[in-house]
């Protein structure tokens, strides 16, 4: 009891929690955002896209099953999103110091200290989320006791993050029959699993890379933190690409890069939708799909340039889950149909993209 | 979108009376979708003869049934009204069998009937075990590798080619009902050999015991959409029964990638059986990696559907019904936001713990251990966020005199590593006191199976209650710690013991003091929203919890005068159910219409009182002293109603009153004076009304002098008792001596009252209301069987038919005076002795009874309305109705759970053992207990019926009833003694000779061998004996699933009643016909 640090977090707005600090014991700053997800952390916490912020966990019990082994699988780690941490920060209600699964190596504690990364524990979680759906998403920092804690609050959208994820040099995987090139805007290891299932090579390349000189049969737009405004290099590939007419297939930041190069704006929501219980329903159709969701950002389909239509929208909030074109095989959703974590209702768009790949080919 | 094409009229099937296996859930969801069938203008008609249900009220069906829910009946009604859609999926295993049963019969399509959700065909390929695993082989899904068989024998190979142990399990029963766990032969042939009496067909399989077990509620669209609304963990692992387990939800052992895998097999079996509606899934998961079996499919609403409503909730059961009638998930709104869809899954940010409720106590001879066939009689939810916070409270919820996980009552096992790996009712307290006793949680988790996340949480508790042992006044411990143990769950009372080590008497002086000194502190609880979202959408939510893990209250407090507090129920028990629930929610009806905030506070899952719709505030909390008060310092509250929920409630009036608590209608003091044995007596001798002699003594010499100035026989009541019944009627020197010695101590500690015992009195209750002292309407119901059955467990007639005028003349008289010395202002229930027009008062309750919601329905006059009226201070108006001018009969039978209760001896006495009740209307007594008794389970007996019929009086009332035996043409079996008596009084009879002769024809041959259609057999004395011939006969007919009666007077009036008419005589009028 009485050796746990004290540590805080404040909220742009002066808003602040008390609780203790996990984790490595350091101060900083960041976008603090939050997922109502109730499983997942190694996952989320390796999603490039949770680049520059702090994680606030809605369900209370974080920690439980503790962190699973590092063992590779097809050149990746076979259990995380990406090979390291990329919140800037976690807060949860209810840490499990003791942790129980098989699959288990270590605790999230002992994890997040080897990463550098500070966890705050012990506070309102649900009320920091209700603030935050208020106010909207604001800027904040974790402050630990005894540390320094940084003096401006600092705003990772200003920056270029995408850049920072992004690997830095082209690299294949697989040897599978159709030729994939995955533009990494940061990109999640579960992405290349699900191409590599279905008989793909993957060349992964930076997120400016010119890919249009490679030899491909198709292009995936990966995920990726911050605003899509940052990413000019990659619309203006995909740009060249669409001029190639091979399928395209973009998630998440690869949507809005898409939308982006399909003429459409893109335009800040107040609190993002991070969860894995958001319903999207096939426009036109009856079907609706449960997603697994992380983003800040949303496009305004409205925008868009003859040829494109809105391919999927949420039902909860009307929003664009996602855009095709009504002649060439590009499509791309907003949603996660890669999960990891989430549900995995939506995997069938992977099978819709090597269809395209293979109608395109023939 | 496709337009839907509605029914006009629609049939559900209601469960029938409560049982083990098939509780007050099934209330719930039947309620549920009856309100969404009349959001949508569809005539719903109900069928359900339990008449204590929220479902069989007004205003919920257009029209109610009370009728067997048996293809018999509901075809009668079926043709009767010519529905175009019936509903299955609402009322548990009997719908469904029910349902099943009538397609098969092809008379689902002779009259058209369109089943409305899940297709019949799927309800059979999940139902039949062989034709499931078939199914999910289809799509490469892993089940648990079984075999049918049809013998012993057969059952024996099997088991010796999988390996012990193995799992019986019979088809087509009831959660679990004829299963079980064998292993070795021995217990192979008697467990299959009793699977068998169930069902022609059983199932051996492997056993997969310690595994995890996992649940999935999945809902499915006509269009395919799929969601799962929740999962659920088990804390007990694989081989005890989901219904006896400790189940948290979400799941928090399990990784994401186990999580998705489980929930996409879920989704991929729902929709390979093409379920419409709601189903739920239960798997097993090995512990020790990915690997998994499906364990079973519920293609219904089910008890867990009813818990994964409250625990996140999401409407299952209202929205199961929208999308029976053919909307998509997507067309539907999640009535929590009213902003966002239905077609999404809950984030929870809480965790919920269910734990189960069991009675065992009150049955003699009951296995207590725990397996794979479930036992339990209710349940409760906690909610918390974290789980040492819910599992805290939901230990004090059971309300089974434990404060939370610690600070508990002295608990002494002798062999904790056997009481460990062989789990009872009591296992959670056994890893208690393991880890009290310096058990590591590694040894733990060996013995148990349960894994270790949870059993680090409970060392947890243990840790703090350690740390807080080190201070001995609560102003020493420190903010911190206090707040800590708080946060994980402590309870005042359990400060009040652990740190002010407080003895039995200062207890509630000790934790009022820390209430005092925490409030003082800054250190009290918040109150938190259930909204679906995880706070994500904003929600108008009432629906909620109190935890001491969070900084700010979700909603405010108006505290306008204006909030009303409706204490419930608590978990259902044996003694308080479903009855609670309808006196609860007509109350919360009643503020509401008031223009009143009506505000509920309770726990039980299985309610309808704990919809969130049915009040304006539901608090989702316990119904401590402490939490109550939490509760009204928020809300300020103009009153609190204390006499509906039954006992709980009540108890809680005094120290209420003491807080300064507003209480509504009777005041506490004057409840103490009908509690207060002493108070009540000598009220009763000022008034000049009788009452059996009775005295309380602290010594047996006292006992035995008593004894011979009152003689045998007594009613006997220890204070305290070491196992079995707390109550007994004791006939001789003998028995009260045995008795004796079972009550561990006699002293002023622990008085033991024993009342003079009246043989062959009627017992005679009356339900009132009163305000200010005024008697305004009552019901006087007699009961069938004479005094010295619980009147929980006795049939009851109302309006009286055998009761002298002059004794209802008495009645009258003697309930105004109590009325007015107790100035009652509410509702109120008493129990009278009748014999020869001598009226004795046994009990008086200043609440509403068990039977406020059977007497309400027959005289169609709600007496809680009028109750909580008085009380609120409404002006009331009373309909002028008079049970003189019903000219129909309503009749209240109990329905027992015997043949879930191993070993139980089934005989009834002043303990009371009945489940569950149901209530019947027919034109007179015959046609109206007719009804009743084949509604909670008796059939008209084919041929042949055995006759075992007691002492020389029970012989001989039995009489004329074995003479309408004879005459109908049945053919009579006897054990000697009877047949004897029979022959002496022209009544042929076959002698079959008691079990333990091994001669033949022997009784048990017969029972076995299914040749008695209906066992009467009567015992020999009041007192529940040993093991015997009679306990033998009794538990075959059980085993063997054959009718059995064990009271004369009811026997006798059944038998005179199926004599009298057959299933062509009964009237199928609905309620409003009579």
């Amino acid at each position: 009891m009485s050796d746990k640090k004290s540590a805080r977090l404040l909220l742009e707005d002066g808003t602040e929690f008390r609780g203790w600090s996990f984790g490595h014991p350091q101060s900083v700053s960041g976008e603090v955002v939050f997922n109502t997800a109730m499983t997942g952390y190694p996952e989320s916490l390796t999603d490039p896209s949770y680049s520059g912020q702090i994680l606030v966990v809605t369900f209370p019990l974080v920690g439980n099953y503790g962190v699973p082994g590092f063992d590779i699988e097809y050149g990746l780690l076979k259990f995380f999103e990406s090979d390291r941490i990329h919140v800037k920060g976690v807060v949860i209600s209810d840490y499990s110091f003791k942790y129980s699964h098989w699959n288990a190596v270590k605790s999230l504690d002992a994890w997040l200290c080897e990463n550098r990364v500070p966890g705050l524990y012990g506070v309102d979680t649900r009320e920091i989320t209700k603030v935050i759906r208020e106010r909207g998403v604001m800027l904040g920092k974790i402050a630990v006791d005894g540390t320094e804690v940084p003096a401006e609050f600092v705003d990772p959208n200003r920056e270029n993050l995408v850049a920072g994820v992004s690997c830095t040099e082209v690299r294949t995987y697989g040897e599978g029959r159709r030729r994939i090139v995955l533009v990494d805007c940061g990109c999640k290891n579960n992405i290349i699993r699900c191409l590599l299932a279905r008989d793909a090579t993957v060349i992964r390349v930076p997120w400016d890379y010119d890919f249009t000189q490679l030899d491909y049969d198709g292009v995936m737009l990966s995920n990726g933190p911050g605003d899509p405004q940052q990413c000019s290099a990659t619309v203006a590939n995909i740009r060249r690409a669409m001029a190639l007419g091979k399928p395209i297939f973009g998630i998440c930041l690869g949507n809005q890069l898409l939308s982006i190069a399909a003429g459409a704006s893109t335009y800040k929501l107040k609190y993002g939708h991070r969860s894995h219980n958001q319903p999207a329903l096939e426009v036109g159709t009856n079907r609706a799909v449960i997603t697994s969701q992380n983003h800040g950002y949303a496009v305004d389909t409205a925008t868009l340039d003859a040829g494109w239509e809105p391919y999927f929208v949420n039902l909860n909030d009307g929003t664009s889950e996602g855009i095709h074109h009504t002649s060439l095989p590009f499509f791309s959703v907003q949603f996660h149909p890669e999960a990891s974590s989430g549900p995995v209702d939506t995997e069938f768009l992977f099978d819709k993209f090597i269809e395209n790949i293979d109608a395109c080919k023939r | 979108m496709q337009t839907i094409d509605k029914p006009e009229k629609v049939i559900l099937l209601g469960s029938g009376a409560l049982k083990i296996g098939e509780a007050g859930e099934f209330d719930y969801s039947g309620s549920q979708a009856l309100k969404a069938l009349k959001e949508e203008g569809i005539y719903t008609v109900l069928i359900n003869p339990n008449i204590a249900t929220i479902q069989t009220s007004e205003n919920i069906a257009d029209k109610v049934y009370f009728l067997p829910v048996t293809p018999e009946y509901v075809e009668e009604v079926i043709a009767r009204e010519r529905p175009q859609g019936i509903l299955l999926a609402f009322g548990g295993q009997t719908a469904l069998n029910c349902g099943v049963q009538l397609y098969r019969s092809g008379v689902l399509e002779k009259y058209n009937v369109r089943v409305l959700g899940t297709p019949v065909q799927a309800i059979i390929d999940t139902e039949d075990r062989e034709k499931f695993v078939g199914k999910l082989d289809e799509i490469g899904v892993k089940t648990i590798r079984s075999e049918a068989v049809t013998t012993v024998d057969e059952a024996r190979r099997v088991a010796r080619g999988l390996g012990y142990p193995v799992i019986i399990r019979a088809a087509y029963t009831l959660g679990g009902l004829g299963s079980g766990f064998c292993d070795n032969d021995a217990e192979l042939d008697a467990l299959a050999a009793k699977a068998f009496s169930y069902s022609p067909q059983i199932l051996v399989e492997k056993s997969l015991r310690g595994w995890k077990e996992v649940e999935y509620e999945v809902v499915r669209d006509r269009y395919d959409n799929c969601i799962t609304v929740c999962n659920m963990e088990n804390f007990d692992p694989l081989g005890i029964h989901t219904g006896e387990s400790i189940v948290v939800a979400p799941s928090q052992t399990l990784t994401n990638a186990e999580y998705h895998k489980l929930r996409k097999l879920a989704i991929r079996i729902i929709r390979h059986i093409g379920i419409v509606g709601e189903c739920n899934v239960q798997y097993a998961l090995d512990p020790d990696s990915e690997d998994y079996r499906v364990i079973e499919v519920n293609a219904r609403l089910s008890r867990s559907s009813a818990l994964a409503s409250k625990a996140t909730g999401y409407p299952l059961a209202f929205v199961a019904a929208k999308l029976g009638l053919g909307y998509g998930l997507h067309e539907l709104k999640n009535s929590v936001t009213k902003s966002t869809t239905a077609c999404f899954e809950p984030a929870l940010d809480y965790i919920v713990c269910k734990i189960p409720r069991w009675d065992l106590g009150k049955f003699k001879g009951v296995s207590r251990e725990l397996g794979s066939s479930m036992k339990s009689v209710g349940e409760v939810m906690a909610i918390g966020r974290n789980f040492e916070e819910a599992i805290q409270k939901g230990l004090r919820m059971i309300g089974q005199g434990m404060h939370g996980f610690v600070a508990n009552k002295e608990f002494a096992v002798d062999d904790i590593d056997a009481a460990l790996s062989h789990p009872t009712d009591k296992r959670i307290f056994v890893v208690a006191n393991a880890l009290k006793h310096g058990y590591t949680v590694d040894r733990i988790h060996e013995l148990t199976r349960i894994d270790r996340w949870f059993l680090e949480k409970l060392e947890h508790i243990i840790a703090t209650e350690r740390e807080l042992e080190r201070y001995d006044e609560i102003t020493e411990v420190p903010d911190e710690l206090l707040r800590e143990a708080k946060r994980k769950g402590f309870s005042d009372f359990q400060l009040a013991r652990t740190v002010s080590r407080c003895d039995a008497e200062h207890i509630e002086e000790g934790m009022l003091a820390i209430r005092r000194y925490r409030k003082e502190r800054g250190i009290t609880p918040v109150v938190k929203q259930i909204d679906t979202l995880a706070a994500e959408y904003p929600a108008m939510t009432n629906y909620l919890y109190f935890t001491y893990n969070g900084t700010t209250h979700d909603v405010d407090f108006a505290r306008d005068d204006r909030s009303v507090v409706v204490l419930g129920s608590g978990a259902y028990r044996i003694g308080s159910s479903v009855e609670f629930d309808w006196c609860s929610v007509s109350a919360l009806n009643t503020v509401r219409a008031a223009g009143l905030r009506s505000v509920m506070i309770n726990y039980n899952p299985e309610t309808v009182s704990t919809d969130y719709d049915v009040c304006d505030r539901l608090y989702f909390d316990e119904l401590t002293l402490e939490r109550v008060l939490d509760v009204t310092d928020l809300e300020a509250p103009r009153g609190v109603i204390v006499s509906v929920g039954g006992q709980i409630p009540n108890n809680l009036a005094m120290r209420l009153e003491h807080e300064n608590v507003p209480i509504l209608g009777t005041s506490a003091d004057d409840i103490d004076r009908a509690e207060d044995r002493h108070k009540f007596s000598s009220m009763l001798d000022r008034l000049g009304i009788d009452q059996p002699r009775w005295r309380e003594m602290t010594t047996i010499d006292d006992i035995y002098r008593f004894v011979d100035e009152v003689g045998f026989p007594v009613l006997i009541r220890p204070s305290y008792v070491l196992s079995g019944a707390a109550m007994n009627v004791v006939s001789n020197r003998d028995e009260l001596e045995y008795f004796l010695t079972l009550a561990t101590s006699v002293s002023k500690q622990y008085p033991v009252v024993v009342t003079e015992f009246i043989e062959n009195a009627k017992e005679v209750e009356i339900d009132a209301v009163a305000q200010d002292g005024e008697v305004l309407i009552y019901a006087i119901s007699e009961h069938v069987e004479f005094a010295g059955v619980h009147s929980g467990d006795a049939t009851m007639v109302f309006p009286p038919q055998k009761m002298y005028v002059e004794t209802m003349r008495r009645i009258k008289r003697i309930a105004r005076e109590v009325a007015r010395g107790l100035n009652i202002s509410g509702p109120f229930n008493m129990q009278f002795l009748a014999k020869n027009n001598d009226i004795k008062v046994i009990e008086c309750n200043l609440r509403a009874s068990r039977s406020f919601p059977f007497v309400s329905k027959v005289l169609k006059v709600n007496f809680i309305e009028i109750a909580t009226k008085v009380m609120l201070g409404l002006p009331v108006e009373v309909p002028h109705k008079s049970a003189f001018e019903l000219d129909y009969v309503g009749i209240k039978a109990p329905q027992f759970s015997f043949s879930r209760l191993q070993k139980a001896d089934p005989v009834l006495g002043v303990e009371m053992s009945s489940t569950g009740e149901v209530g019947c209307i027919g034109e007179d007594f015959h046609e109206a207990i007719l009804k009743a008794m084949l509604s909670v389970g008796y059939r008209i007996p084919r041929q042949s019926v055995l006759l075992s019929t007691g002492d020389a009086r029970s012989k001989m009332d039995m009489m004329s009833a074995a003479k309408a035996l004879q005459d109908k043409g049945y053919k009579i079996y006897a054990t000697q003694g009877t047949a004897g008596f029979l022959a002496a009084n022209g009544v042929r009879a076959e002698v079959l000779h008691w079990p333990d002769t091994g001669q033949r024809p022997n009784t048990l041959d017969y029972l076995r061998e299914k040749r008695i259609d209906l066992v009467v057999n009567i015992p020999k004395n009041l007192s529940k004996s040993e093991l015997n011939n009679d306990y033998t006969i009794r538990r075959s007919a059980i085993d063997f699933n054959i009718p059995l009666i064990t009271n004369a007077r009811l026997a006798s009036a059944f038998i005179h009643a199926f004599c009298r008419l057959g299933h062509d005589d009964i009237r199928i009028k609905s309620w409003n016909e009579y």
